[in-house]
């Protein structure tokens, strides 16, 4: 369960970040500065550092604690006690899983709210109490799936024979083929029945990914099994789609018993606010309560800090998941030392800063002023042609009139350094092909597409070191 | 008899007394309990009810037929009223040249068991004279002397080949109260030592006859006479069950409620001698006789006639027959089962920690003894034949209805003495328990057989059972609850009996002619084709048991259950003969099966559902599937299920769309009414609705889908959130309006605009961008980029600091992660491509609102 938790986490961080982090990474290739501050912004590096330093230190025991205690609590290694603003639904699927574990009654289910809601959270803190249930404790049988590592039914049904210890499981090995592997987990559950076998309870985590795998044969299955007299299962399902019953085909939505337990967070910040303090506080049973009662004082007196407040809604604005509320005090939790035994708003801010950076930025600090010419004469060409794709003539035609009409600090180029400059920003992915077309064109004639917004562009340039201004004039103008 | 002389020529009149106890739907015949007979110039009515000894007129006025009353019902007309009787003979009714074989003269008054197939057992109801009273007199006792000339003696019974010993369980009445229990047993003795030769020559016939499906058939008889002491109330079972615990001792309370299958009893005679003698080894044999294993035919050498007997025995004759689920029996049983644990009267009352102890050794026997082979099995089938006198340990006696799951423990030396050691009734009594825990009609477990090849071991498909016994509903809500699951049964299916009788007699004319046949029901999801189709087959089966229309089995297979379309050839070979193959190799065996002429093969009644995964490129399956029943030999109906009604014009080329010919059905939605009914008829009269929120439910349905499936969900939600409020605000109890329209929202209303109120800030500013950008555009369509810059405006317009690329990215994913937006790979960053998946209406709406 924890294992497969913690996977879960690293997975949706993975997912959740994707898009940019990955391309990111890409983009930085060879890119030192930017590398660095991923390297940063990722975590545990500067948290352990810190933490060696603070042992080596006297009286540090009690900052390595607090923030080990801190970081379980951000890092979702641990569950809180009570979901916060779940309760109706706490109830409801409590409820729901112990009539399927006390009176064996089939069920299904679909829990769905955005990324970060809090999903398998409620499920585990559901778990936890059904399981310490006396009745329900040694009675449940509990098979977790996920939709990304269960990629299709045949692997879906060998994971579910394993952790059903069924017959033909020997060690760690399923044996048999797909069909069989079916035909023998049917046999299975069609031989139980309400009141005497064991409830399995199926924990379906990307649910949505389950209905890609062909003719929802797994799904039918599960669905059918809960809607006839047989072993009793509860069907969990887990997904950020709201659209997934349309997912279903007919005859297994029909299957499906159509409870769906959203989790909308329906917070104001207020709340947001009382959250943040009960995350950073230490509790009451922390060792050392005098480090404690200071260190609870310092967050109460940082959550009514104005620019700290101005963060936190920037962040609550954002996204109201605790996830990224999370990333961003884990960040500052960190930076507590020894030097400064407290979190203070400077350490807020600088965690803010670090995780609201654009990523693209970034990299275009690190461009020579070569590539940011270029760059510049891009944005022109897209003014002018109204975001129409250019390719590396035209720029180069743009860039040569720049230098001949306003350039006092730059110096003419030889076309192939400015063509090594530029494929410089293709291999950064600043620039991309048009991927339409035949690929037999001639490299300098081959249409692009600038991968900034205007507004990064300038940000950028506003913050190079040491630009020249008649660069900077250039960006200004209007025209070319 | 002489004054039965006179009365025979008075005029009757016949009366049923009270309402009708039972109905068969599909032979519209109605069952009583009891006749009056009134007869002219006599004030006193005469009274025969079930299970009594009656009369019939006959051509000899001085000797009058005897029979026991076993049914009497009417047809739809209800003015034939007929009667199904127990024929008993008396010595003038045998043929002079056999009667020699009683060895001894016959008393005046004796009569004798008649076991004969051949003799119709139903009569007209007008013939009967009245209630006569006989007397069961154990084979050895001599026959009381000073009784009236009325009661007759029943001694012994004949099978029209010879007398033999008669076992007094067949003369126990089903159930009436009123019929005195007969004598205490004495010892049990076979009366005839050597089995009889003719006996064994037409058990032999019978087997070729039957073929395999005897199996089922034979389990099911004494199944049967559960189906019908579920039937009673449980009070009523339970006194039934006391009277005959107090009677003959446990071994029959055994019978009544495990329902042991009834060729052991027919056996008896034929095997029992030789069996007299058992080691202990061919007894430790039969522990492991696992319910599968057993199912060799070579072995059955049973003389199919008694099973008859026994199929119209006392027990089974009372009720009328109706389908029941297996489910419902078990628990019945488990039910009764507990009552007796409870019953002050049962002497060996254990206590559950017994109970369990009992269940775990005997299922680590069973594992220990599964090593042993086949080869046994042959032996204590045989064994199976001794059977009453032995007495049955409360201790396994209890557990059986529990004992299905078979666990994997290492067995303990001294447990399995102990149950050597209590003798041969215990290890048979858990072997019956499980024959009887299964479904009577299902031909037994395939894949008990070795599911895997490449198992290292036999594995044998179980979920572990519970150590804890499941919690009865315990007030009315959850009661309504458990009968509104879609898995609990209903008696009958209610709204659809113009499609079970259809059904019924498409199948019924193919099984009886021996022909075969195809046909298509379709209809959408949740309108009880399945259902139907069971039901039809279950009531077939039934009749089949009570041998009016021959045996045929059943096989269903599901599309969706199997992983490849081929896999139908396996599956169906499996169930049918227990092979395994591959599936090519199971094609060709079945193709041989069905065009091979085998005079005595039984009809095979193929249920295909989900039948459009079936499809393959050359449609091959689907072809054979349909090419097999139009064989000359081949006697298989093949039912099929899907969901669109014109499935066979749409994906199925021509050659396989004629050989599916035209006997089409199609399964209308439900209408409101008949939500209503499914409801009220699972709710029987479990008072926890009102009665507009049932309509509202059934309306809402209705209008929607006709799902009944989708109905009875949201029923059982509606129960839950009463139960919920029910604590707040005491009102009525029941489920009212409020509590089905908050489920109907729940489950019908969409989650889209919830969703967007309760999104953050940024995300909703981001939606009012995308709607911006397309009334800009005046396209559904726009690139990431220039929403971007629209939401950068409304972040200045709200006063907010603009965000950035990546959280603008960030916003955007998590939006389409929801599918609230509909999204390009984020490959394309800037220029992915977005689209609204919600109307812009409601996203106004919902952003309106906030």
């Amino acid at each position: 369960m924890a294992n497969c938790l913690r996977l879960k986490i690293n997975l949706c961080i993975v997912r959740f970040r994707g898009p940019q982090s990955a391309t990111c990474c890409q983009r930085s290739c060879g890119h030192r500065k930017y590398a660095g501050q991923w390297r940063e912004i990722t975590g545990p590096a500067p948290v352990k550092m810190s933490k060696r330093r603070s042992a080596a230190l006297t009286g540090a025991q009690g900052i390595s604690l607090a923030q080990k205690l801190l970081r379980e609590r951000l890092c979702h290694q641990k569950l809180p006690d009570q979901p916060v603003g779940l309760d109706s639904q706490y109830k409801h699927l409590l409820e729901l899983l112990r009539r399927t574990a006390v009176h064996g009654e089939s069920n299904s289910v679909l829990i769905v709210g955005p990324r970060g809601s809090g999903k398998t959270m409620l499920l585990g803190c559901v778990l936890r109490e059904l399981m310490s249930l006396k009745e329900a404790q040694k009675n449940v049988l509990l098979v977790e799936l996920n939709g990304l590592l269960q990629t299709d039914d045949k692997i879906a049904l060998k994971e579910i024979t394993r952790q059903l210890h069924l017959e033909n499981v020997v060690g760690d090995k399923v044996f048999g083929s797909f069909a069989e592997n079916l035909a023998f987990l049917l046999e299975a559950l069609k031989k139980g029945d309400k009141s005497s076998s064991r409830p399995v309870l199926f924990v379906l985590d990307e649910f949505d990914l389950f209905a890609h795998h062909k003719n929802q044969t797994l799904l039918y299955n599960l669905l059918d099994v809960s809607q006839s007299a047989q072993t009793p299962v509860a069907v969990l399902g887990l997904t950020c789609r709201l659209d997934v019953l349309e997912l279903l085909e007919k005859r297994v939505k029909s299957r499906f018993s159509h409870r769906q337990i959203h989790l909308f967070s329906s917070l104001s910040f207020a709340q947001y606010l009382d959250v943040v303090r009960a995350q950073l506080s230490l509790p009451p049973d922390f060792p050392d309560p005098k480090f404690s009662d200071e260190w609870n004082h310092s967050v109460t007196k940082l959550c009514e800090d104005k620019t700290v407040e101005e963060i936190l809604r920037r962040n609550f604005n954002g996204s109201k998941d605790f996830r990224s509320l999370h990333s961003l005090l884990f960040l500052a939790v960190s930076r507590v030392s020894v030097s400064h035994s407290t979190l203070r708003e400077a350490d807020l801010i600088e965690a803010w800063r670090l995780i609201s950076v654009d990523s693209k930025a970034n990299v275009l600090h690190g461009l020579s002023i070569l590539e940011l010419c270029l760059i510049i004469a891009m944005k022109h060409l897209n003014d002018t042609y109204d975001g129409e794709p250019f390719n590396f003539q035209m720029v180069h035609n743009e860039f040569k009139k720049f230098i001949q009409r306003k350039s006092h600090s730059i110096h003419k180029f030889e076309k192939p350094v400015v063509m090594k400059a530029f494929e410089h920003l293709l291999q950064l992915e600043l620039v991309r092909p048009v991927d339409s077309g035949v690929c037999k064109v001639q490299r300098e004639y081959q249409l692009m597409r600038l991968m900034l917004e205007h507004g990064q562009v300038m940000e950028a340039l506003q913050k190079y070191p040491q630009c020249p201004t008649d660069v900077k004039q250039w960006a200004l103008s209007a025209f070319g | 008899m002489s004054r039965y002389i006179t009365r025979l020529r008075m005029r009757r009149t016949y009366k049923w007394n009270g309402r009708p106890v039972g109905e068969d739907r599909k032979l519209k015949r109605q069952y009583y309990e009891s006749m009056s007979i009134s007869v002219e110039g006599k004030t006193e009515d005469a009274t025969v009810s079930l299970g009594q000894y009656i009369l019939i007129e006959g051509d000899d006025d001085d000797n009058p037929f005897v029979a026991q009353l076993l049914k009497l019902y009417t047809d739809d007309s209800g003015k034939k009223k007929t009667a199904v009787l127990q024929w008993f003979v008396r010595m003038c009714e045998v043929p002079q040249n056999k009667r020699k074989l009683l060895g001894r003269d016959p008393h005046p008054q004796e009569i004798f068991f008649y076991q004969d197939r051949s003799c119709d057992n139903e009569v007209d109801g007008e013939t009967i004279l009245g209630a006569v009273q006989i007397e069961y007199v154990p084979v050895q006792d001599p026959f009381p002397v000073g009784k009236s000339r009325d009661i007759l003696f029943v001694k012994l019974l004949w099978d029209t080949k010879s007398f033999r010993a008669l076992d007094p369980e067949l003369m126990q009445p089903p159930q009436s109260p009123k019929s005195p229990p007969p004598s205490s047993r004495g010892p049990q003795t076979r009366a005839l030592p050597t089995p009889d030769p003719s006996v064994m020559k037409r058990a032999m016939s019978g087997i070729l006859t039957r073929g395999s499906m005897s199996t089922g058939k034979m389990s099911s008889s004494e199944a049967e006479s559960l189906h019908s002491a579920s039937k009673l109330s449980a009070a009523k079972a339970l006194s039934a069950k006391r009277r005959s615990q107090a009677v003959s001792g446990p071994q029959v309370r055994k019978k009544l409620d495990l329902c042991s299958p009834s060729k052991n009893m027919s056996r008896d005679d034929v095997l029992g001698e030789l069996l007299d003698e058992r080691s202990e080894k061919t007894l430790t044999s039969k522990l492991n006789t696992s319910p599968t294993g057993r199912i060799s035919i070579s072995i059955r050498l049973t003389p199919l006639n008694l099973n008859k007997e026994e199929c119209v025995s006392p027990l089974s004759s009372h009720s009328p027959d109706k389908p029941r689920m297996t489910a419902h029996d078990k628990d019945d049983a488990a039910r009764a089962e507990e009552e007796h644990e409870d019953s002050p009267i049962n002497t060996a009352a254990t206590s559950r920690s017994k109970r369990k102890s009992a269940q775990l050794v005997s299922s680590r026997i069973k594992k220990q003894l599964n090593l042993l082979g086949n080869k046994i099995d042959l032996q204590s089938d045989g064994e199976d034949g001794d059977d009453d006198d032995c007495f049955i340990p409360s201790k396994i006696d209890l557990q059986s209805s529990s004992d299905e799951e078979e666990e994997a423990k290492i067995d303990s030396e001294d447990e399995l003495i102990v149950k050597k050691h209590r003798g041969s009734g215990t290890s048979r009594s858990t072997e019956k328990t499980r024959v009887s825990a299964r479904t009577p009609r299902k031909t037994p477990s395939k894949k008990t057989a070795p599911a895997t090849p490449r198992t290292p071991r036999h594995a044998t498909p179980s979920i572990p059972s519970r150590t804890a016994p499941a919690r009865k509903p315990g007030n009315v809500l959850e009661e309504a609850r458990a009968r509104l699951h879609v898995s609990s049964v209903p008696e009958s299916l209610p709204c659809r009996e113009q499609e079970f009788q259809d059904i019924y007699n498409f199948v019924e004319s193919k099984v009886i002619d021996g022909t075969g046949g195809c046909m298509y029901i379709s209809g959408v999801p949740g309108t009880g084709k399945t259902a139907t189709v069971h039901e039809v087959i279950r009531s077939l089966q039934q009749s089949a048991e009570q041998d009016e229309i021959p045996h045929f089995r059943f096989i269903e297979i599901n599309g969706m259950k199997m992983t490849d379309p081929h896999q139908a050839y396996v599956q169906i070979l499996q169930k049918l003969t227990d092979q395994k193959a591959t599936p090519d190799h199971a094609a060709a065996l079945l193709e041989k099966r069905f065009s091979a002429p085998a005079p005595k093969k039984e009809t095979v009644v193929l249920l295909v559902d989900e039948l459009d995964l079936l499809w393959t490129r050359k449609q091959n399956v689907m072809y054979n599937l349909f090419d097999w029943p139009t064989r000359r030999n081949a006697r298989l109906v093949v039912l099929t299920i899907a969901n669109t009604m014109d499935l066979p014009e749409r994906i199925m080329i021509n050659r396989v769309a004629s050989r599916l010919g035209l006997t089409r059905m199609s399964f209308q939605p439900y209408t409101f009414k008949q939500l209503q009914q499914i409801i009220t008829s699972r709710l029987n009269r479990v008072k926890a609705f009102e009665e507009d929120a049932l309509q509202l439910v059934s309306r809402k349905v209705a209008a929607l889908s006709g799902d009944a499936r989708r109905c009875l969900d949201i029923c059982r939600r509606a129960t839950e959130i009463c139960e919920h409020s029910g604590s707040q605000k005491n009102s009525s109890g029941l489920v009212g309006m409020s509590h089905v329209m908050e489920a109907l929202d729940e489950m019908f209303s969409s989650s889209y605009i919830s969703a967007i109120r309760c999104a953050s800030v940024q995300e909703q500013l981001f939606l009012r961008a995308v709607i911006a950008e397309f009334r800009r555009l005046g396209l559904e369509e726009a690139t990431f980029q220039q929403v971007f810059v629209q939401h950068q405006a409304l972040c200045r317009v709200e006063g907010l600091q603009p965000a950035n690329v990546s959280e603008g990215l960030t916003v955007c994913q998590r939006l389409g992660s929801c599918r609230l937006l509909l999204l390009e790979g984020s490959r394309l960053d800037l220029f992915l491509r977005i689209r609204l998946n919600v109307s812009q209406d409601d996203v106004l709406y919902a952003l309106k609102a906030d």
